[in-house]
């Protein structure tokens, strides 16, 4: 128990630090390796708490997509980032007291002890024992029966998201050759192809030194 | 000491925040705004998880799932509008963004 109480304090720590890193730092590059960071952490705690399927999304989805993603951007942009960090220290103030009025207001909900962690009697979808069905399986029974029009519309949002992405970035050029196949196997031989009946010795057709 | 719901909850409440004042903070960055967001939404998974481990119940997982998949979403539509913008602009301060102003 000592163990998992320093694991839960290690992780935790390192996932608030990152994600200070993360709206702190000055480099762009650096912020999104703090939030690989914070991902990682995270994808630790969810472990903790049972949920080991969801941590192995949380690092394949976030880390081996979307954060490589953001790195992509960063990089392929020519961004002059100190211009955009002009601003920061105007805007500390003002942000400093909005979010500690919001953590004040969200941990003296959590202290207060409104939140009454008593397992209700009937629970929708309740967690088999882990000693007996995987954690991977148990979401995967309750997800594709009960939550399969959910799980369907999730992919169609992943679709729709793949193609407003390339619509969005895809540009055509006006100077480069592309292939027109259309074009390319409409044509007609008859007008693209001359034959010319050329006479043995013809002047000026053909000559050899 | 035994770690229960509360800690986990603070930890998500401290991501959230964190998230939010970085909005405050990077006005002009849109790229760090982003991952702000993305910081609010890993903290209400982490909410989502701790209630589902807490509570006996599988739905909470099931509901994180879809989180993740519309902040997957999200991303990828935020940042090709970012590259897109800043192909038409050379720049993605978020100041500029005022051509549909009236």
């Amino acid at each position: 128990m000592i163990i998992q109480t320093i694991m839960f304090y290690v992780l935790a720590v390192v996932t608030v630090g990152a994600g200070v890193m993360v709206i702190a730092s000055r480099n762009p590059v650096h912020s999104v390796l703090f939030l690989i960071l914070a991902f990682f952490n995270s994808a630790g705690l969810f472990v903790m708490m049972g949920a080991e399927f969801l941590a192995m999304i949380l690092i394949i989805v976030y880390v081996g997509a979307v954060a490589v993603l953001f790195l992509f951007v960063v990089m392929m942009l020519n961004i002059n980032f100190a211009e955009l960090r002009a601003g920061f220290l105007q805007y500390l103030p003002i942000g400093g007291v909005i979010g500690i009025i919001l953590l004040a207001e969200l941990v003296l909900v959590f202290a207060s002890g409104a939140i009454d962690i008593e397992v209700p009697t009937t629970v929708a979808s309740p967690t088999p024992p882990a000693d007996e069905i995987t954690n991977t399986q148990a979401l995967g029974d309750v997800l594709y029966t009960h939550y399969a029009y959910l799980f369907q519309g999730a992919g169609f949002i992943l679709l729709i998201a793949m193609v407003g992405a390339i619509v969005l970035t895809h540009r055509r050029r006006a100077d480069v050759r592309r292939q027109r196949i259309t074009d390319q196997v409409a044509r007609d031989p008859k007008a693209t192809v001359q034959v010319t009946d050329i006479e043995p010795g013809a002047e000026g057709t053909w000559k050899s030194d | 000491m035994e770690i229960g719901l509360t800690h986990y909850l603070t930890v998500a409440a401290v991501l959230f925040t964190l998230g939010v004042v970085g909005i405050f903070l990077n006005r002009k960055n849109v790229i760090i705004i982003l991952m702000a967001i993305e910081l609010m939404l890993l903290a209400v998974n982490i909410n989502l998880v701790a209630f589902s481990t807490f509570l006996n119940d599988m739905v909470g997982q099931v509901f994180a799932m879809l989180v993740l998949t519309v902040a997957a979403a999200e991303a990828a539509i935020g940042l090709a509008i970012l590259v897109v913008y800043f192909r038409n602009r050379g720049s993605i301060a978020v100041e500029d963004v005022n051509v549909m102003k009236g």
